[in-house]
């Protein structure tokens, strides 16, 4: 454990998930820290993605993830997004047809509090000034950092206690990625935000990592502070590529 | 209608796929339901009723008309509602000819489907263009549109107008000892096995992967160097071909054409006779024409007043049981009972 | 040209109509991507409602209002009974339900009701507006609620969040769900407002075509050409469209010497493929980009 921890917010274990009959996770377990940052690593198709969609209840699952005392699985995907968890799909799942500010509102659509719902908007542009810039224009027109930005911005609206994000840095330039990350970092020492990160581009994602766990074929194969994982030697020859 | 692809979101087992494609049943269990229902076809005429072979002989020609949707929707993703159009050309290409040209019944099948095939190809032409929602009421509009061609004034010194024309029922010939019915029902079940065998080969075959392909993922399709256009239009003359020869082989079953036998209400229930026999199933076509002969004759025995509400009730209650067709249904029983002996 | 004119202000009129089935289909468009082809007998189902409340004795407006509550939970009711167990079956099932319901309802309609035509009422006369003799009163007022409408919905899309959650549920399900929205219910609720929108649209219709169980079938169809020509996606170009089919029928009935009045439904038609052949997606839709 790195720095200082008040807790578990998310204890998963057991995890198992199908895509229709065929098996894709066989018994995770792992953990978020609250206030804290994991990654998951893996390879393509290691089950990275789907332990995120297991998580959201888009797919069957089984086992345990609790959320604070309750447990995420069997429930429905609004359901949980309802008890605060925000998801950042693969893809930014952005409504293409609609601007930017009515994409935030959308993100904020669970809550009531429509004075702190406008505050939050204000804060998310501060966050990310270009989308502020073209907050009434429609949101396929972005370019795909701005749609990632977007994509986090929105979650942030629900007032997440956890966001899951999906392979943030993906098909984006690396100037953008690190801008990306940088403000990744801000919103966890800032906001306190917890996040479960799942990422191709593994020495980006353990930097901004506390905790790290290495999935092969939809099993934990390594886990560990992401310092100490970092410096495995088997993980640096096949995921960090030095 | 949809603005999605008609097919690729089938239910989770076998996404996408149709019946035919999927590893499924054997083979030789395949061959010995054709064996047993031949069997079963060829006695039939000859152990009930005249007007119960009438019936059956419905049953085949709608079978037929579904058959060539269903390659056109099943296996190609083009959406119609107006295949009753194509059936009204068939039938109207005979009647006419038997009438004005002295043809004979025989000579006037190939023609109807040819002239079926040069009127589907050309729809298919701006069919091109339209995605499916908008096909669908492009067919739609041509459906009922039809009748009422049929009836107006510039056409009606050939299509004897609302009174449409009576068509002569050939006798079986060489002395063959059936009557009128019984050989109807033969050459309706011969013509019906020569397509269906056409259409099995086709789905299997280059082209019928190339449809498929189509179906499944156009630009991916265009990208491996299918010409979608000719495939698209090709398609759909076929399907008008096969709706052609039913609309032909219905004229002299029925003996009588007329416009109001080819309204929309045709072209909706050949899509319903689609969707219950099984998108994408060959074999699930005639069960699609036996269903829309039969049902509403149930319907009506259900209840008079409310022939129509029994009739929705029916068609809700079958798509519930069985969301895949017929077909599919069969399938999955297949499958459970071999999977347990397994 | 007077006689141009005339046609032109009858064709608004019979295209008031129109537009008013042309909302309901992309109300229900809008909510579940589905052109539901018993829309029109639904919505007749809904008049024959507001028709009996009338016969009980209550005064037109109150009935007209009982008919759209009912009939919007009566949308929703089907929905949830109907369509949700249908929620994983193939597209090509959901049409078959939707034929399914036309059959129910037109066959209700006329066990109840019978066959024979009633006449409806109508709220705003039926005496000729501006002496003309070209345009009732109740002609000018379909158009004006149906404008009214239109302007409503606009509001609703544009300015609630519940709008804003129909429009994302039915644009982008999956991360609607994402957001917290309740897909099913936001379906479920396009299904009422369309219902809803229909019963108007049935209850403005029947005073001219007069009330039976196959009023709506050929309204439908126009309906649908509307909604098609205006691109499927705007109210607005719904609204425009049925006009634009209501005009173009009753100027081709006049002018085009074989068309008559039967074959005026194929000349519409027809245009309406023409339409679609320059701008296959309507006049105000837009053409959906997928990424491969």
């Amino acid at each position: 454990m790195t720095g200082p921890m008040t807790g578990t917010l998310l204890e998963v274990s057991g995890l198992e998930a199908w895509y229709g009959r065929i098996q894709a996770l066989f018994g995770l377990d792992f953990t978020v820290a609250d206030g804290g940052v994991t990654t998951l690593l893996g390879a393509n198709g290691a089950g990275k993605t789907t332990t995120l969609r297991a998580l959201c209840g888009m797919i069957r699952s089984a086992g345990t993830a609790r959320l604070g005392g309750t447990d995420l699985t069997g429930r429905a995907t609004e359901d949980i997004v309802r008890l605060g968890v925000a998801h950042v799909p693969q893809g930014r799942g952005t409504f293409t047809a609609m601007t930017v500010e009515e994409n935030l509102q959308l993100g904020a659509m669970t809550r009531r509090d429509m004075r702190a719902i406008a505050e939050d908007i204000e804060r998310a542009y501060a966050y990310f000034p270009r989308l502020a810039e073209r907050r009434r224009q429609q949101a396929g027109t972005l370019s795909g950092g701005e749609q990632q930005m977007l994509a986090i911005s929105r979650a942030m609206m629900l007032k997440p206690r956890l966001m899951l994000l999906d392979e943030p840095s993906f098909g984006l330039a690396p100037l953008i990625v690190e801008e990306l990350f940088s403000i990744l970092s801000r919103l966890k020492a800032e906001e306190n935000l917890s996040m479960l990160i799942v990422e191709q581009n593994a020495a980006l994602a353990l930097e901004i990592a506390d905790e790290a766990y290495l999935i092969e074929t939809g099993r934990m194969v390594m886990s560990g502070p992401a310092r100490d994982i970092g410096q495995d030697e088997n993980v640096r020859r096949a995921y960090l590529g030095y | 209608m949809t603005d999605q692809s008609m097919t690729s979101e089938a239910p989770a087992q076998g996404r996408g796929k149709p019946v035919a494609e999927r590893a499924g049943i054997p083979v030789g269990l395949k061959r010995a339901a054709l064996l047993i229902g031949l069997i079963i076809a060829i006695a039939l005429p000859f152990m009930v009723k005249n007007f119960t072979i009438f019936q059956l002989t419905t049953v085949m020609i709608y079978a037929i008309a579904i058959l060539g949707l269903n390659l056109l929707t099943g296996f190609n993703g083009q959406f119609s509602l107006g295949h009753s159009t194509f059936i009204a050309i068939g039938a109207y290409t005979t009647a006419i000819l038997m009438e004005f040209g002295g043809f004979g019944f025989y000579a006037t099948l190939p023609l109807a489907a040819l002239f079926c095939f040069i009127v589907g190809f050309l729809f298919g032409l701006p069919a091109l263009r339209l995605e499916s929602i908008y096909l669908a009421l492009a067919t739609f509009a041509l459906a009922v549109a039809t009748p009422q061609l049929l009836k107006s004034a510039p056409f009606e010194p050939w299509t004897g107008g609302v009174q449409g024309l009576l068509v002569f029922k050939p006798e079986a010939p060489f002395g063959i000892p059936l009557n009128s019915d019984q050989w109807m029902y033969f050459v309706t079940l011969v013509i019906g096995l020569v397509l269906a065998f056409f259409a099995v080969n086709l789905v299997g075959s280059r082209t019928g992967r190339a449809m498929m392909a189509i179906r499944d993922n156009p630009i991916a399709a265009r990208a491996m160097g299918i010409n979608i256009a000719l495939y698209k239009t090709t398609t759909f003359g076929v399907s008008a071909a096969y709706a052609g020869i039913a609309g032909s082989l219905s004229a002299v079953v029925v003996q009588f054409v007329a416009p109001d036998s080819f309204t929309f209400v045709l072209a909706i229930g050949l899509f319903v006779g689609l969707v219950i026999g099984g998108v994408g199933s060959i074999p699930g076509a005639l069960f699609g024409g036996a269903f829309l002969v039969y049902v509403p004759n149930i319907a009506e025995e259900l209840s008079k007043g409310l022939a129509g509400a029994a009739y929705g009730a029916i068609l809700l209650l079958v798509i519930y049981l069985m969301p895949a067709g017929a077909a599919g249904l069969v399938r999955a029983i297949v499958m459970k009972v071999l999977n347990r002996r397994a | 040209m007077e006689l141009f004119a005339h046609q032109i202000l009858s064709g608004l009129a019979t295209g008031g109509i129109y537009a008013c089935m042309a909302l309901a289909i992309v109300m229900i468009y809008q909510a579940i991507h589905h052109l539901n082809f018993a829309q029109g007998e639904m919505a007749m189902f809904s008049t024959f409602i507001a028709w009996q409340l009338i016969e009980w004795g209550f005064p037109y407006w109150i009935a007209f209002f009982l008919t759209i509550a009912i009939s919007f939970v009566g949308g929703v009711v089907i929905e949830r009974t109907v369509f949700k167990p249908l929620h994983r079956a193939p597209v090509l099932a959901h049409i078959v339900a939707f034929i399914a319901l036309f059959a129910i309802f037109n066959s209700l309609a006329g066990f109840i009701w019978d066959f024979t035509i009633k006449s409806f009422p109508t709220p705003f006369g039926q005496q000729s507006l501006f002496g003309s003799g070209l345009i009732s009163a109740h002609d000018t007022g379909m158009i004006v609620v149906t404008l009214v409408l239109l302007g409503l919905l606009f509001l609703f899309f544009r300015h609630t969040r519940i709008g804003l959650a129909m429009r994302a549920a039915a644009s982008n399900p999956d991360s609607a769900r994402l957001v917290g929205v309740r897909v099913g219910w936001m379906i479920a609720l396009g299904w009422g407002m369309a219902a809803a929108i229909g019963a108007v649209a049935g209850m403005l219709i029947a005073p001219v075509v007069f009330l039976e169980p196959n009023m709506m079938l050929a309204i439908l169809i126009y309906g649908f050409a509307g909604a098609v020509v205006g691109g499927l996606i705007s109210p607005g170009g719904a609204v425009i469209g049925g006009f634009a089919v209501g005009v173009v029928e009753n100027l081709a009935g006049t002018y085009v010497p074989v068309v008559g009045q039967e074959m005026k439904l194929t000349i519409a038609l027809a245009l309406i493929v023409a339409v679609l052949m320059f701008k296959p997606t309507g006049l105000f839709g837009a053409r959906l980009v997928t990424r491969v």
